[in-house]
């Protein structure tokens, strides 16, 4: 049976926030990002960990948002897209996706830059294989990968600055 | 509510004639008959507005029953005007200019390409221009957005528009001006006097669109119908046009502020499941709704053959969903499996399959060839599954939904629950993805029954598993050809029967004197749909792997044979040989002739042309014959379609269509038996990933004196079913059989044994 909690209590985007407690704590971080805290620019995209729309910031490394419960992401540090900028000043990758114009329909975009910031608090001098295993487990229907490839090395560029 | 009829899926919706490649199956809903309005100008502020008057070229953008449609709306004018007057344009009081379309953003780039139209022919910055995108109450009905259509009608009739506004604030200003209206130019929103020759006490030389229109004659002359002969500036002129462009909304892509039709959340709403059946053709025999209806604030609907549930939240709606299935009995037909699709596909062909009218051509040839090649059903698989929020207020429905087609699911709402069309909205947010997938509305009205059922507003997102199985398919293709050559090495005859997926491209654009070409239905066991480019991918690739067999039996390069067949000074021969060129065709071919220690390389080239446009590719890929597996290492594309109005855009495009091409080509392949969909999911449903992009070297030739045609699917279907790949793999296994259309089958293709060695079947 599931386990209920009294609160869940969450830190998104460097404030606390409660979900709906009447719940389980197996509920996906997503849903309750989405439905409970309207953050809506994380994305569904399958639900199984296969496309990375739904990438998330826990402790500052890249997690699929729709398989990690509440329970999981309790007292850890989430940041979702929402969060990625620092005021009105956008993170390297954001950027550097919005300048190369690195999407069609955009809907990948946000687990994309999540993936790209993570890898770029790792590195900022990533090689084209890092960069690929960073973002081969992201799917983009629109397949427009050369100009998601050339984002992240632009944001890495920005980075070093 | 009621529902008259069980939910087929068998029914094709009545397309517009312009518009009858378009494969739509809707799926019937109906639920029986079940509104303030909303107004045009407490949106958009008071203002002058310019509509789409029938016979005029802006009208005849849209199709016929949508141009119908138009004229129950009527003129334009100042404020008070009725609700849709089909208003293209809006210049409000302060200023503000809205371009109105009823077409949709998908990640084409159509909200970019018709700003960039608009801001061209109004002479004013892009960042200044608001456009309104496919809400029915508002904007004109431009037709679905498919087939690529916006570049070669939209574009052409929004510009035509906004010339006519233009002229309408020339003229203005030269009254207001008392000069001719050849001292007159536009610019940077504003009319100004050449040489600051504004006369008789005019006090400006220039004076803005917004003060323009506040003058007493403004009203009056924007009700006149955009003129036949309005002159749109040349492309020589263009200053906006042809330029890359930045994507308007491209701030609210990179910060998640967009909110995509699965983003919208309204007050007090609810979300939605829906039950579907265990297997393709299953029918509901009982169901106890009682547990269901037990969770917790769980609104529980049975409508026939539809159940569903909506909850507070989605957790809440899954688990009602899970009480459903465990309840519900069903009765299951059989259903052919993937296995043995295409034996199934030839031999309901209707009508019998039709014999080659050139058999004696065949029989007294120098050299006769015959194939068959298999194309399997695949998914458009947009990375926003199909969702919709609903909403039922003093008996009006609005809709946020993702479709290509908002007027007529607009239409098909009003069916199934029996309202005037008057009393439904719908409003598509630029959406994650379609591909020609999303044409049509059951999620729309499913989510419309909950909402009606639940009193409160409902969303509903469709799951990855659902999308993959209930929405519509590419159909699967059966292609035969035969073909005669002299000995010469000339095609003396040629036969193509295209079986079950449709006739886009099915005409060969090679000089042959006798030809027949036939597209010939089947009784497809699944729902089809359009997909980006239609079957034109599955005939290009048959028709180019067979010109490789026509080429390898005259001995001649699978280059000059292919020029032999076209007129020099075409586009398609153009093309080709441009991409040819760069890819270093000849040298790469003689090089990839010798082996490499476990792995082959091969190349291969293909070409076509569909909508107006001319693509060619060139390929190489390597061959792991231990680990039957392939690798494309470089494709070189060339694409031609007119006059590029947008090339950032455009070069996105044809660089994505490649990609996605290669899915198909490689690996896609939808597998199914006993009626259920065996890899529903993206771990077995394996779509291109960035460590599939080979090295890509595209290019676009420009051509200012033709006009433009649309771009978001030919560039395909020289990749996808992979005439290029496909015909490289076969040339670096030494395979010159014929059965490797289907990506299961290509991956067990025999290796070696020269010219005469068979592919092997599964």
């Amino acid at each position: 049976m599931p386990r209920f909690n009294a609160v869940i209590t969450l830190r998104v985007n460097d404030q606390d926030v409660a979900v709906n407690s009447d719940l389980p704590a197996e509920r996906s971080l997503l849903e309750a990002l989405r439905e409970d805290l309207h953050l809506t620019g994380t994305k569904y995209g399958c639900g199984e960990a296969q496309c990375g729309a739904c990438t998330v910031l826990i402790d500052g490394k890249p997690a699929f948002s729709c398989v990690t419960t509440l329970a999981q992401a309790q007292g850890k540090s989430i940041t979702t897209i929402e969060g990625l900028a620092k005021g009105e000043v956008l993170h390297p990758a954001q950027r550097a996706f919005a300048d190369a114009e690195a999407f069609q329909c955009g809907y990948c975009s946000s687990g994309m830059i999540m993936a790209a910031a993570a890898l770029l608090s790792r590195t900022t001098t990533p090689s084209d294989d890092e960069i690929v295993e960073a973002m081969d487990g992201h799917i983009c229907r629109c397949c427009g990968y050369a100009r998601i490839k050339q984002a992240v090395k632009d944001a890495a560029g920005l980075a070093r600055t | 509510m009621r529902l008259d009829e069980d939910i087929t899926t068998d029914s094709i919706a009545e397309s517009h004639d312009d518009d009858a490649s378009q494969v739509i199956e809707s799926v019937a809903f109906d639920f029986g008959p079940g509104v303030s309005r909303r107004s045009f100008v407490q949106l958009l502020g008071a203002g002058i507005v310019i509509s789409m008057t029938a016979g005029s070229p802006a009208a005849e953008a849209a199709p016929p029953a949508s141009r119908e449609g138009q004229r129950r709306g009527g003129g334009g004018g100042r404020g008070g005007a009725p609700i849709n007057l089909g208003a293209r344009i809006h210049i409000a009081d302060d200023g503000t200019i809205t371009i109105l379309t009823g077409k949709v953003e998908g990640g084409q780039g159509a909200r970019q390409q018709l700003t960039q139209a608009a801001a061209e022919e109004l002479r004013i910055a892009p960042e200044h221009l608001r456009m309104i995108m496919a809400d029915t109450d508002l904007v004109p009905d431009d037709g679905g957005t498919y087939g690529s259509q916006t570049t070669p009608r939209t574009v052409p009739a929004v510009r035509q528009a906004c010339a006519a506004a233009r002229d309408l604030l020339i003229a203005l200003a030269a009254e207001t001006w008392k000069m001719e209206r050849g001292g007159i130019e536009v610019r940077d929103g504003a009319a100004v006097a050449i040489n600051g020759a504004a006369g008789n006490g005019a006090t400006s030389q220039s004076l803005a669109y917004s003060a323009l229109i506040k003058a007493d004659r403004a009203s009056e002359a924007f009700k006149q119908a955009v003129p036949r002969d309005v002159q749109v500036f040349a492309v020589r002129e263009w200053k906006v046009l042809g330029t890359p462009m930045p994507r308007p909304n491209r701030h609210d892509l990179v910060t998640g502020a967009h909110h995509y039709p699965s983003d919208i959340i309204l007050p007090g709403m609810l979300y939605g499941k829906i039950l579907r059946p265990p297997a393709f053709g299953a029918k509901l025999a009982s169901i106890d709704l009682a547990p269901a209806q037990r969770q917790k604030d769980a609104v529980v609907v049975r409508d026939q053959s539809f159940v569903g549930v909506a909850a507070t939240t989605t957790w809440q709606a899954k688990q009602a969903l899970a009480e459903l299935e465990k309840a519900a009995q069903w009765e299951t037909p059989p259903h052919p499996s993937s296995s043995e699709i295409f034996e199934y596909l030839r031999q309901n062909a209707q009508g019998g399959i039709p014999a080659n009218p050139h058999s004696d051509l065949m029989a007294s040839a120098a050299k006769s060839l015959k194939a068959k090649y298999d194309i399997a059903y695949v998914q458009h698989a947009p990375m926003e599954p199909r969702t919709a929020t609903a909403q039922w207020s003093d008996g009006k429905l609005t809709v946020w939904t993702a479709t290509q087609r908002p007027f007529d699911v607009r239409r098909e709402l009003a069916n199934a629950f029996r309202i005037p069309e008057e009393r439904v909205q719908v409003i598509i947010p630029d959406f994650g993805g379609g591909f020609g997938g999303k044409h049509t509305g059951e999620c729309a009205i499913e989510a419309s029954r909950l909402a009606q059922a639940a009193g409160k507003p409902v969303g509903l997102r469709w799951t990855r598993a659902e999308e993959f199985t209930w929405a519509a398919f590419r159909p699967a293709a059966a292609i035969d050809v035969e073909a005669s050559l002299d000995d010469q090495g000339r095609i003396t005859s040629w036969h193509f029967i295209n079986i079950n997926s449709g006739q886009s491209s099915i005409a060969s654009p090679y000089n042959i004197e006798n030809k027949h070409s036939q597209y010939v239905e089947s009784a497809p066991p699944l729902r089809h749909s359009s997909y980006r480019a239609l079957a034109a991918t599955a005939n290009t690739f048959a028709r180019e792997c067979f010109m490789d067999e026509l080429a390898h039996a005259a001995g001649i390069d699978p280059l000059g044979f292919r020029r032999q067949h076209l007129d020099a000074g075409s586009r398609l021969r153009g093309a080709l040989e441009d991409a040819a060129v760069r890819f270093k065709w000849s040298e790469r071919r003689a090089a990839n002739a010798e082996t490499e220690a476990g792995e082959r390389h091969g190349v291969g080239l293909a070409c076509g042309m569909e909508k107006g446009s001319f693509v060619a590719a060139c390929a190489e890929v390597a061959v792991d014959v231990a680990q039957k597996s392939i690798r494309v290492l470089r494709i070189t594309q060339t694409f031609d379609c007119g006059a590029i109005t947008s090339p950032r855009n455009l070069m996105s495009q044809v660089q994505g269509a490649i990609v996605m091409g290669l899915g198909p080509a490689l690996r896609e392949e939808m597998i199914f038996k006993d009626g259920k969909m065996l890899n529903a999911a993206f771990k077995s449903y394996t779509v291109p990933r960035m460590s599939d992009v080979p090295e890509m070297d595209v290019h676009l030739l420009d051509r200012p004196d033709v006009p433009s045609a649309g771009a978001g699917e030919t560039p395909l279907i020289a990749v996808r079913r992979p005439s290029a790949t496909r015909s490289s793999m076969r040339r670096a296994c030494a395979c010159a059989a014929c059965r490797c259309g289907w990506p299961s089958k290509l991956q067990v293709i025999a290796i070696g044994g020269g010219d005469n060695s068979v592919a092997a079947g599964k």
